[in-house]
């Protein structure tokens, strides 16, 4: 078939002549339609520069803009005399913000190259940029030297999602010794910045408080950031300042401790797990209240590290628990001049005398006094000073646990108080309907017995000690305060008899400067005289350790209370020693801080001795223990997970932590009951009559 | 006419109702230059003006040249430029990577850049010889479609997709202008308005695709490929109808506005001149190309018309083509705007293209001289 292509290709008379006109034809339809773009984007031009003008001038300004949050300077927090606990140092710092990274392990690279940092540091800082939210904030380096600063600053062109910044770091001259009682600051978790949305939480460099008085006052200590309006280049790069409004700084916190005396009796405490509270016992005010050990405060601002949490949690001294507050610990022979109070009060006359034979029979047991060659004829006082078991066991049984336990909650134990704190185990004061409720079981004698010597059920904190001295010291209801500046109003009177205090402060003063169970814990000063009483407590049965030596952990606590001078009393004292073994470790912390308080000097000279011996101050002696672990493990430490460190930090569960167990068996802690059935002759235990017990072998309750 | 002023003859009948306004124009793109690098004549700015007066001197004595050199040329230079071609392509396989330039020593030179006026001079030659009959033929339509393929095929595998258009467009204005049938147009129009969308979600590259869709909703991705005609858009029209003034430029000075120099310098100069600027750009354009249609339309003969339409044709695509991108009419493709663009090929083509058109020019005041 053929195909006549002629029929696709008609053919037109095409001549020069046609195609000049076709020319000139065409020519001006590609004339008209350029011109008709022209037309266009001049229409165009327009559009964008005058109809839509506005707009893109804005977006033009908030391109070139860049509004900077200035993190407010965090208020002060001082002591009563204006020394500052907490305060903030300038510095230079550098931050990562995940999200703005491209590179994350070059970044992180180069940063440790520039920054010099330790194969530790640099674990650490993938520690916390793994657990980071990527819009938040990651701390790389604070405190840095102008040199490395302006290192790192010129070379932030190439590291974008770096941020160096001038700025202010939380200082705590004290280091460990205010760790507990102030806190510290961090960067602001996720779960934080869900609940206050405050866009200063993730400004590079800002830090919230995280335990303590910083947590309970963040409000107060945060300010207001300021802001910083500057020109910044497409890279970040600042052209130039625009203005800058000032932030306002955080509020100042006045305290009424005293930073002297804070420092002292944390140094003082040595290389013991222990807490020291010192109180004025005419206002309440708190002007000491440390636990040791501690850890460092300026070291937790940036987090805390595989290391530091491996060697914190290493330490049986459980130097994350704060054990004035948490730590519940049976108060032993301490509350025997509280004790006392309330028998004088149910009408029992101070005279009225018990032959001490080292021993009483309760029921089918018998409950030894410390004392096993025994006392003698013991009266109130002698039951005091020398601690003696017998007298209370016998005289409980007469006037019942009620009243005792009622002058307990009114000397403070057993309650909380209304402090800016976050957490107080208020522990338990026992009597017959608590243990009802708690156990479904009846009071027995026994219990009663125990809790005079302060076991058994008993548990305080190291605070209502404190609070206890200073109301028997004052006779008045003394609230504790930690915040300065409130309006000074006379505590009302506890309503005890002027008389019955009298009469307990001098047997307390007995302990010590007469001839009572404590005569080393007299002050070294012929005019100022202290008064106190001893406790030790049992840990565990005597079947496990004898409270004196062996385990650690086995050994009894040591107790310590006291007042000063005790004819015009004006500072209470309570110390407790975990596992000090006894009073013994108690009373020199509690008579040397008293010393410093009435004599700086002679206190710290001391303190110097003693220091030299235990290697050095809490700070050189952490900071040695970290070089040590850094040392040994390097960057083998096993990683925290945040939850774990949340609980350990802010939990802290005070005595239910397995570290310290607490005998709080039904049965009596001290006696054995096969020592009872060693005891024939101990069987008149119907007669609340003394009794002429023998020594035993064990014994109960045992202050010095 | 001669002699009846004091100003030579050579310099007396150059074209400068044209001349002056592109001489404006070139200054104010030396201003911006100067201004984009941050108030300082390096490294744009001196090299920009002094670029502008060595090519104006090479179009000058190009417009000397004859008619018969340039119908003579055609086809070697053609040949020579599709040489040169081939060249880069093998150069960039043995150095392992795409290049799309040789370097000269003082300036780099694209070869494809060259094309864009040689495939107009050819296709003029191509036409002119072609007999007329044939013009509405087969034969009017295979060969001039092989030539433009062959340069654009090269191009395109570079790959640079803007220059390859350019060199299409070019071509293809000059067969329309040579009068091939309407049909076939309207015919190959339709075929692409179909067949656009099928290649479109089956032959593009995803990433091509996007471009597409970005051009389309540029804010849809601010940070990625619509980030240029954002910060664009947002550079004129921070403008206003006076400007920022000169200096003030916040976007391009900060470095927001990308290719700040070179292809979205007219972003950068409607920031500081604000629309009047933009309007002054136009205007000078609509000078020189209507100038340049005038001239065409004026020619005394075939290749001399078609030769002049064709170079006004390739400036207006760079034009058309650059504005639009920058206003957010069309996608980013790299074409540089004639005259303002810092950029030493440009300037070349652009002024092989006035050159041209000025010698075409010359021809038309002496009908039959030179013929």
């Amino acid at each position: 078939m053929k195909i006549n292509f002629k029929r696709f290709f008609p053919q037109r008379h095409v001549s020069a002549g046609t195609l000049r006109n076709s020319f000139d034809r065409r020519s001006l339809v590609v004339g008209s339609i350029q011109g008709g773009i022209g037309v266009l984007l001049a229409a165009r031009l327009g559009y964008l520069s005058i109809a839509q003008n506005a707009k893109y001038e804005l977006q033009a300004e908030s391109n070139r803009v860049n509004l900077s949050l200035i993190p407010p300077r965090r208020g002060w927090i001082m002591d009563r005399n204006g020394t500052p606990l907490a305060s903030n140092r300038a510095d230079f710092r550098v931050d990562l913000i995940p999200e703005r990274v491209q590179d994350i392990p070059h970044t992180i690279q180069t940063l440790g190259k520039l920054l010099s940092l330790t194969p530790i540091a640099m674990q650490d800082l993938e520690d916390k940029l793994e657990r980071a939210r990527r819009f938040a904030p990651v701390e790389v380096a604070s405190g840095l030297d102008w040199d490395t600063f302006a290192a790192v600053s010129v070379r932030l062109p190439d590291l974008p999602g770096v941020v160096t910044q001038r700025g202010f770091s939380r200082f705590y001259p004290l280091g460990p010794s205010v760790g507990h009682l102030i806190g510290y600051v961090g960067p602001a978790s996720a779960e934080e910045y869900e609940k206050d949305r405050d866009p200063v939480l993730i400004t590079p460099g800002y830090k919230v408080g995280k335990d303590a008085l910083e947590k309970f006052y963040e409000k107060d200590l945060r300010g207001k950031p300021g802001a910083r309006r500057v020109e910044v280049t497409a890279s970040g790069r600042i052209v130039r300042d625009l203005d800058t409004r000032e932030d306002v700084p955080g509020k100042t916190l006045k305290l009424t401790i005293d930073a002297g005396i804070q420092e002292y009796a944390s140094r003082r405490i040595g290389p013991e797990s222990a807490a020291v509270v010192v109180m004025d016992c005419q206002t309440g005010d708190i002007l000491a209240m440390c636990s040791m050990p501690s850890f460092d405060p300026n070291s937790f601002s940036d987090g805390i590290g595989r290391l530091e949490w491996k060697m914190l949690s290493d330490d049986d001294h459980v130097p994350l628990r704060n054990k004035v507050l948490r730590g519940l610990y049976p108060p032993g022979s301490t509350v025997k001049p509280m004790v006392a109070l309330s028998f004088m009060e149910a009408g029992l006359d101070p005279n009225e005398s018990v032959f001490c034979g080292g021993g009483l029979r309760v029921g089918n047991r018998v409950f030894h006094c410390w004392n096993r060659r025994g006392h003698g004829s013991v009266n109130m006082a002698k039951g005091i000073y020398q601690s003696c078991d017998v007298y209370f066991y016998h005289f409980a049984q007469r006037i019942g646990m009620d009243p005792i336990a009622a002058m307990a909650s009114r000397l403070g134990l057993g309650h909380d108080f209304p402090l800016p704190v976050s957490g107080q185990s208020y522990g338990t004061v026992p009597n017959p309907a608590w243990k009802l409720k708690k156990y479904g079981k009846e009071w027995q004698t026994f219990d009663t017995v125990n809790a005079t010597i302060g076991q058994g059920y008993f548990l305080v904190n190291p605070l209502q000690q404190a609070i206890q001295a200073s109301r028997i010291a004052s006779g008045r209801v003394i609230m504790p305060r930690l915040v300065h500046g409130h309006e000074q109003k006379v505590a009302p009177s506890l309503g005890i008899s002027a008389e019955h205090l009298a009469y307990v402060r001098q047997a307390m003063s007995d302990v010590a400067n007469g001839p009572g169970s404590a005569p080393h814990s007299r002050l070294p000063f012929p005019d100022i005289k202290l008064a106190g009483k001893t406790g030790t407590a049992q840990v565990v049965g005597l079947n496990v350790g004898s409270g004196k030596g062996g385990l650690w952990k086995h050994r009894d606590h040591g107790h310590f209370i006291c007042f000063a001078p005790f004819d015009n009393p004006r500072y209470a004292c309570s110390v407790v020693v975990e596992h000090g073994g006894g009073s013994g470790a108690a009373y020199p912390i509690a008579r040397d801080v008293l010393t410093y308080v009435f004599d700086k000097q002679k206190g710290m000279d001391i303190l110097t001795e003693l220091e030299q011996k235990w290697g050095g101050t809490p700070k050189e002696r952490l900071e040695a223990r970290y070089r040590t672990y850094s040392a040994q493990y390097g960057v083998g430490a096993p990683a925290v997970s945040p939850e774990e460190e949340n609980r350990k930090i802010q939990g802290a569960e005070g005595a239910q932590d397995p570290a310290q167990p607490i005998v709080r068996e039904a049965a009596s802690p001290a006696p054995e009951p096969d020592a009872a059935e060693r005891q024939p002759s101990a069987t008149q235990t119907t007669s609340p009559a003394p009794t002429p017990a023998v020594t035993a072998p064990n014994t109960g309750g045992n202050p010095q | 006419m001669m002699g009846r002023s004091i100003v030579p003859e050579a310099i007396a009948r150059q074209p400068w109702h044209m001349l002056v306004p592109l001489t404006g124009l070139v200054s104010l793109g030396a201003a911006v230059l100067y201004s984009a690098a941050g108030g300082s004549l390096q490294p744009y700015a001196l090299s920009h003006v002094v670029r502008f007066f060595i090519f104006l001197v090479m179009a000058i004595v190009i417009s000397r040249i004859s008619r018969d050199f340039f119908r003579m040329a055609a086809y070697p230079v053609y040949g020579a430029i599709v040489v040169l071609l081939v060249l880069v392509e093998a150069i960039g396989a043995v150095g392992g990577g795409s290049q799309r330039w040789l370097n000269l020593g003082f300036m780099t030179l694209q070869p494809s850049e060259l094309m864009k006026p040689a495939i107009v001079l050819v296709l003029a030659r191509f036409y002119e010889t072609l007999p007329h009959a044939m013009t509405a033929s087969w034969r009017g339509l295979v060969p001039a479609g092989v030539l433009i393929g062959i340069p654009a095929l090269f191009v395109m595998i570079q790959p640079d997709l803007g220059t390859a258009l350019a060199i299409c467009f070019g071509g293809v204005v000059t067969m329309f202008l040579a009068g091939l049938p309407l049909s076939w147009f309207i015919g190959a129009g339709l075929t692409a308005a179909i067949a656009a969308p099928i290649a479109f979600f089956t032959l593009l590259h995803d990433y091509q695709r996007n471009r597409v869709l970005v051009f389309l909703d540029p804010e849809s991705d601010p940070l990625g490929t619509g980030y240029h005609i954002t910060q664009s858009k947002i550079a004129i029209g921070s403008g206003g109808f006076l400007g920022k003034g000169f200096g003030n430029g916040s976007q391009s000075h900060l470095q927001y506005l990308p290719e700040s120099h070179t292809d979205f310098v007219f972003a950068t100069m409607a920031e500081e001149w604000g629309m009047l600027g933009g309007l002054f750009v136009l205007c000078v354009f609509a000078i020189v190309l209507s100038w340049g249609l005038r001239v065409a339309r004026k020619a005394p003969d075939r290749f001399s018309s078609l030769l002049a339409a064709g170079m006004a044709a390739t400036v207006f695509f760079y034009v058309a083509i650059n504005l639009m991108m920058v206003m957010g009419l069309a996608p980013v493709v790299g074409i540089p705007l004639p005259f303002m663009s810092h950029g030493g090929t440009s300037m070349l083509t652009n002024m092989i293209c006035l050159g041209t058109l000025m010698a075409v020019n010359r021809w038309n005041r002496r009908p039959g001289s030179l013929a």
